[in-house]
């Protein structure tokens, strides 16, 4: 620590302290390190608007749906009415869900991308972000795209109910579709994703890769530790632990994440340059 | 109307309700039941240690079942059971998730929580099933997918996700039932269909009233006040299209007679399986997508058109957030 300060000497909006190796990191050179810490690698989330920066090639992001906006399917009511939740987190994010979509060009190959932030309502899946990457899905097969989705979810979102578990279906429904049509998707999960959203389309990529140390899993911590009754292993449910069990095919640190994503829809495009599926 | 419906002629806008003696008894309006138990009255009744469980309803449903065994992976899971069955001469595939009438038969059964292998049984039955031409009938009887560490080290999420997408392009009809508890993607990975149906005191929900009054009322005592916002009994279920029709329970409850019970599900399934057959491969494929495409419930003000507002960069939008 520099200077032997402590912790709360460090302006907040100036210095963030990393979980991992309590290391004082200057924001503006976190940022510049895509909020990857400059010692210890520890990955800290990303927006999604940041992560379609990160991605795409330089100006050929055009977003789509970007006016979709949740009902209200149950009429959901807890200790505040559900649309006063979505107008708040609206206000809050300047977003109107927890997903954006839309079409770029990645290393050069056509895409549709659709990335998750967990910032708005844990990432949680409603009917806008089944909606959104249906159409996402259909999109690239109408235009015969590659589909990236980037997942970062708490899982289905409990305010719609069973229109939220819906989703699932009707999202893998637009999935299958697209891989008959031997279409590519790639599933990039980061911290975290859990839930729905990982029993249904995170799980299922042609290639699926996981950014270092996310959490991974279907259930929630206290969920899994109450059934067992006893604390879980350290690093249960990490990227590392499902790329140990064969769940995933790759842990891809930020900064390479792109140059990997591009080379593997650039080889499934030149393996596939009858099917066309390259603009 | 459903596009299934229009390509059965099951539902005639113009007559009437518009239902053909088929369907007659199922209730398709929640007008049609005589009465409304309260959603926690529904999570009660469809928890019901007595009520009827799969095998045992498959065994008063069907005339002959030969059960199969196994996901040829990793080991036999009790909670999912599933085989070939006859009903009046029509070989189906049936698969179920089986919860006990006991607690020890409950123990036995993992109390209906499927592990990732018995997914993937229920898969292989689903590939068995297509591969043969043959309907694929499943009912969906559990509290959820077991959430336990054995279930996450073996793919817990993978095996549903699989399960919810080989269902989704399946070449051949499928009906699902809903006997009991309906939870979230442990159900769902049996539950999509062509048609589905639910016991009229089924319940189905995205988690368990317990588990979502812990999340937002952060007290699971609150769980009836949940099980009420969370819309989860079977006539909201059909308000919101999540399912297709109710089939009637006697009036005690399908716990108070269970012959009674299977007969009217074998009406339901006798019914559905004779419309279904009639419908095409590819029509049946198109209208199973409709189905689930359908669950929107998203506005969307202004129009699609407008052009999108330039990207702001992530180094930006920091800056900005240090200088406010």
């Amino acid at each position: 620590m520099p200077f032997g300060r402590k912790p709360n000497e460090f302006p907040s909006h100036l210095w963030t302290q990393c979980p991992n190796c309590n290391e004082m990191l200057f924001n503006k050179q976190l940022a510049r390190n895509l909020n990857v810490c400059t010692k210890c690698e520890h990955h800290f989330r990303l927006g999604a608007r940041e992560r379609i920066e990160l991605l795409v090639d330089k100006g050929s992001f055009h977003e789509h749906d970007a006016t979709l906006t949740s009902g209200d399917p149950l009429g959901f009511t807890d200790s505040k009415p559900y649309p006063e939740r979505i107008a708040a987190a609206q206000a809050k994010s300047g977003e109107k869900d927890a997903i954006i979509t839309g079409e770029a060009t990645l290393g050069e190959n056509p895409v549709i991308l659709a990335v998750m932030d967990f910032e708005f309502m844990g990432g949680s899946m409603g009917a806008v972000v089944g909606e959104k990457i249906t159409r996402a899905a259909e999109r690239a097969l109408a235009e015969r795209r590659a589909l990236v989705i980037v997942s970062a979810s708490g899982g289905a979102r409990m305010q719609e109910g069973t229109i939220a578990l819906m989703q699932m279906a009707k999202i893998l429904g637009a999935l299958a579709r697209l891989d008959q049509a031997r279409l590519p998707y790639v599933s990039v999960i980061t911290d975290p994703t859990t839930g729905g959203v990982l029993a249904s389309f995170a799980s299922l990529g042609d290639i699926i890769v996981a950014e270092p140390g996310a959490l991974i899993r279907f259930s929630g911590e206290r969920v899994t530790s109450g059934t067992v009754g006893e604390k879980l292993p350290t690093g249960f449910g990490k990227a590392e632990f499902l790329l140990e069990r064969g769940f995933i095919d790759q842990i891809v640190p930020r900064p390479h994440l792109r140059e990997r994503l591009a080379f593997f829809l650039t080889a499934f495009r030149a393996a596939s340059q009858d099917l066309r599926w390259s603009l | 109307m459903s596009m299934l419906d229009r390509l059965t002629g099951t539902k005639r806008t113009v007559d009437g309700n518009g239902h053909l003696p088929v369907d007659a008894n199922l209730i398709t309006e929640p007008a049609q039941l005589a009465s409304r138990a309260s959603p926690w009255e529904a999570v009660q009744a469809a928890r019901n240690i007595q009520r009827p469980h799969t095998l045992e309803v498959i065994g008063r449903v069907f005339d002959r079942f030969h059960e199969l065994h196994g996901d040829r992976g990793f080991r036999d899971d009790p909670a999912i059971v599933g085989g070939i069955a006859d009903l009046d001469g029509r070989p189906v595939v049936v698969v179920g998730e089986q919860k006990g009438a006991s607690t020890e038969e409950n123990i036995a059964r993992n109390f209906g929580m499927p592990h990732p292998e018995g997914y993937r049984k229920a898969m292989r039955l689903y590939r068995l099933a297509e591969k043969f031409h043959l309907p694929l009938i499943t009912f969906v009887d559990t509290p959820g997918a077991y959430p336990g560490p054995e279930g996450e080290e073996r793919g817990q999420a993978e095996a549903i996700a699989q399960s919810i997408l080989l269902m989704a392009r399946l070449q051949t009809p499928i009906v699902v039932v809903i006997l009991g508890e309906g939870g979230s993607g442990g159900a769902l990975a049996l539950g999509v269909g062509d048609v589905v149906l639910a016991l009229q005191n089924a319940i189905y929900s995205v988690i368990s009233p317990e588990g979502c009054a812990a999340i937002l009322w952060r007290s699971p005592a609150e769980a009836e006040r949940a099980a009420k916002a969370m819309r989860l009994s079977g006539p909201d279920l059909l308000e919101l299209g999540v399912v297709d029709a109710l089939i009637p329970e006697p009036a005690g409850g399908a716990h108070t007679d269970h012959e009674a019970t299977a007969t009217a599900i074998r009406t339901a399934l006798a019914a559905q399986l004779a419309k279904l057959e009639r419908v095409p491969a590819a029509d049946l494929m198109s209208a199973r997508y409709e189905r689930f495409r359908a669950f929107g419930a998203s506005a969307e003000p202004g129009t699609a058109a407008s052009p999108p507002p330039p990207p702001e960069s992530w180094f930006g939008r920091l800056v900005k957030r240090m200088t406010s």
